[in-house]
């Protein structure tokens, strides 16, 4: 079993694989070598071999962390960071977690007490998944790994998380689309204890507080961003192998990029999309960029066809429905940086949530600015400045915009900047059936207001924004469905400075109105950078990374996948969509007209659910596993008998 | 104008009630307010009256007053082409 499991997770690390196994519990890892090539063989143990872990991702500080422990007498047998994890949890339990600066999902496994400990990083990089079933726990960096232990383990869609997604673009909990499969919440642990008893705690939140905003200069705030982001870039160009990085074209990328080339010596290889479709193209900027700190820069085109055509393998890996296509340029790029053998790249993700650079954070301060003063004939005139990118901005008529944005929300309302954009992706309910819709009991929303309105009151609606955009956006849609998973479909791991949890911590402190300042975006970002980066990267509108939508799958061909997934037979055996409503939009697609927000986003949600429901739901298949290359293999009954197999 | 009517209850029925029969719309039914069309819908409709109609909107044109339902985008077209 532990076999078939790590077998369909080849694609996370295929340098290697590991087992540990004993009468109540199994570890089996693949590895993607980074860190100490040689040594840093999983699973681990500790000097007396009770404690074993497996382990996905990095811990920055570990060589501080490694000589602290070694003073402390801790014996290591290998280089490795996740040896560090070991160790240090022998002196601290779970609180080791306070002291790592990374990306990680980790497994604990204590012999002697006979549990297991679960966790995640802080902002959820690195995924875990884990289930319940026939009084056992599995876990996995991803779900298809379940689902290969075992058939009987329950393979449904729920219904009522497929609402969520089709509200705020993913799930917003512990809950995943399949039914009884959770994720183990960033921030957050989880102990099984030798009696069955599950224990699961947060350890950390992003720390948005009223009360802690920095009394200082905005001169004085830049200086101390770049200080902490020299700081998270250098830790996180550690590695024994080369470190590339990504280049958008946009501030942030441009940003960690222009740091790596001043502040370390460290020959920098870039990477970057570019669209066939002028609208989402981004190459001079990319390309100026590239020049400017003469990187070796490597892109790759992406047109309409090839966005269709990788479409079901981005599904296959994303394991989750999407309402946009955003994920299939960097599934391509991906594959681009491994053909470059690179397994590192660094990435700009995170700035903007944590910086206030969404246009989402200045469409909630226009709106907030007209409120303010609803009889003026002039403000209105103001959102006209938001979406200047979009062919159809909803801010083209002041009007229509104005009865768009205008959803009766108060300054109160812990949702005030969310709920236009949840009531437009909430138009493609019209397709979900009935049964869908009434299998919650009541509106995402509503149930996202259970659950978070303690959290959020007392903040200012800005940082209220941003802590709702980092924890569902950006935790379960930014940097899984388009980061992690994107990137190790080919082995590919990505880092992200501004994740940093001191750069979040630092970010949290800013006084909002410093944040983005009047309409500016990235404020002090901007202040921070602006010696390192080209005038113009600085000064430039923010163009958010998107894709074309419809577009990718009705050009001068049609995907053959695309008819069979949209089939009404395939839509009956599914039970989640309206076939006739369905059948309406795609003869709509088909006539090849500009579409709106909700038809681009439905389309694609209803076609990644049926390619989801056909590929884990009708026809899961683990693939049978191959002889494990490289595979070291430890057999623990009790420790009486070990294997070890090269 | 009717025919007028007809030809836009048509395009509003093809392309954005995908759940509902035809006789469901009312010529005087809010497109805002009945979830029909959104704000970046209007402007499809709106690429649309130009391509049909052989008219130019001006922004200035783009309120509901003019286009949020049946009846009062037949009456804004018929003012366009008269």
């Amino acid at each position: 079993m532990l076999e078939r499991m790590i077998w369909t997770l080849r694609h996370r690390g295929p340098d290697g694989f590991g087992l540990y196994q004993d009468q109540r519990a199994g570890l089996a890892h693949a590895r993607l070598s980074i860190i100490d090539l040689e040594g840093g063989w999983q699973p681990i143990h500790n000097e007396d071999r009770t404690l074993w872990i497996v382990f996905n991702g990095e811990i920055f500080n570990y060589p501080e962390l490694r000589r602290q422990l070694i003073d402390s007498g801790h014996r290591f047998a290998t280089r490795s960071d996740t040896e560090v994890i070991v160790h240090l949890y022998e002196e601290k339990g779970e609180r080791c977690l306070e002291d790592l600066n990374g990306q990680f999902a980790m497994a604990l496994y204590d012999s002697r007490a006979r549990s297991l400990f679960l966790a995640r990083d802080r902002m959820g990089i690195r995924p875990l998944f884990y289930t319940l079933h026939d009084h056992r726990l599995f876990f996995a960096s991803e779900i298809k790994a379940i689902l290969a232990a075992d058939p009987a383990i329950e393979r449904a869609i729920d219904p009522a998380v497929l609402q969520e997604i089709f509200t705020f673009w993913s799930a917003s909990g512990e809950q995943t689309v399949f039914r009884g499969i959770r994720q183990v919440e960033p921030g957050c642990w989880l102990r099984l204890d030798a009696s069955g008893t599950i224990r699961q705690q947060r350890y950390w939140e992003i720390p948005f507080r009223p009360d802690s905003f920095a009394d200082a200069s905005e001169d004085r705030l830049a200086a101390e961003l770049r200080d902490l982001l020299v700081d998270a870039v250098r830790l996180r160009l550690r590695a024994d192998v080369p470190v590339g990085a990504y280049l958008s074209g946009g501030l942030d990328s441009s940003a960690i990029t222009s740091l790596v080339h001043h502040y370390t010596d460290n020959d920098l290889k870039t990477f970057s999309v570019t669209f066939s479709d002028q609208v989402y193209d981004e190459r001079e900027e990319q390309q100026e960029m590239s020049a400017f700190l003469q990187t070796d820069h490597h892109e790759i085109r992406c047109s309409h066809a090839a966005i269709g055509q990788a479409f079901p393998r981005v599904i296959r890996h994303a394991e989750t429905p999407i309402l946009r296509t955003a994920p299939a340029p960097l599934f391509l790029l991906s594959s681009l940086v491994r053909e470059n053998d690179y397994k590192v790249v660094l990435t700009g993700e995170g700035a903007d949530e944590i910086l206030g650079g969404y246009d989402i954070f200045k469409e909630a301060k226009v709106r907030a600015f007209i409120a303010a003063r609803p009889d003026s004939s002039c403000r209105p005139f103001l959102l006209k400045r938001l979406y200047p990118y979009l062919a159809l901005s909803p801010a083209r008529s002041a009007e229509y915009a104005r009865r768009f944005f205008d959803t009766g929300a108060s300054l109160d309302d812990p949702f005030y900047a969310h709920r236009p954009r949840w009531k437009t992706t909430a138009g493609t309910h019209v397709f979900l059936r009935d049964e869908v819709l009434a299998a919650a009991g009541c509106s995402p929303v509503e149930q996202l207001e259970q659950r978070w309105a303690g959290r959020l009151r007392g903040l200012d609606y800005f940082s209220r924004a941003q802590f709702l955009e980092s924890r569902l956006l950006l935790g379960n849609y930014l940097l899984s469905s388009q980061g992690d998973r994107m990137g190790m479909a080919h082995s590919i791991e990505g880092r992200f400075p501004f994740l940093d949890h001191r750069v979040v911590e630092f970010a949290c402190t800013i006084p909002p109105r410093l944040r983005m300042k009047a309409l500016n975006e990235k404020n002090i970002l901007k202040k921070a950078m602006a010696d390192i980066l080209p005038p113009a990267i600085v000064r430039r509108k923010k163009q958010p990374y998107m894709a074309p939508d419809i577009p990718s799958f009705f050009g001068t061909q049609t995907p053959e996948y695309v008819s069979y997934h949209l089939s009404e037979e395939k839509l009956m055996e599914s039970g989640l969509f309206k076939p006739a409503a369905v059948h309406r939009l795609l003869a709509k697609c088909r006539k090849k007209s500009r579409q709106g927000f909700r038809e681009n986003m439905a389309f694609v949600g209803i076609l990644s659910t049926q390619i989801l429901y056909e590929t884990f739901v009708r026809n899961f298949q683990a693939d049978t596993p191959a002889p494990l290359p490289g595979k070291r293999i430890v057999i623990s009954k009790e420790n009486e008998r070990e294997c070890l197999k090269s | 104008m009717s025919e007028i009517v007809t030809t836009i209850r048509k395009f509003i029925f093809d392309n954005f009630l995908f759940d509902a029969a035809e006789d469901e719309l009312g010529n005087d039914d809010s497109f805002l307010e009945q979830g029909i069309i959104d704000s970046t819908g209007v402007l499809e409709l709106v690429e649309w009256l130009e391509e049909t109609f052989n008219i130019s909107v001006d922004d200035e044109e783009l309120i509901p007053e003019n286009l949020d339902s049946v009846n009062r985008l037949a009456a804004y077209v018929a003012g366009k082409t008269s």
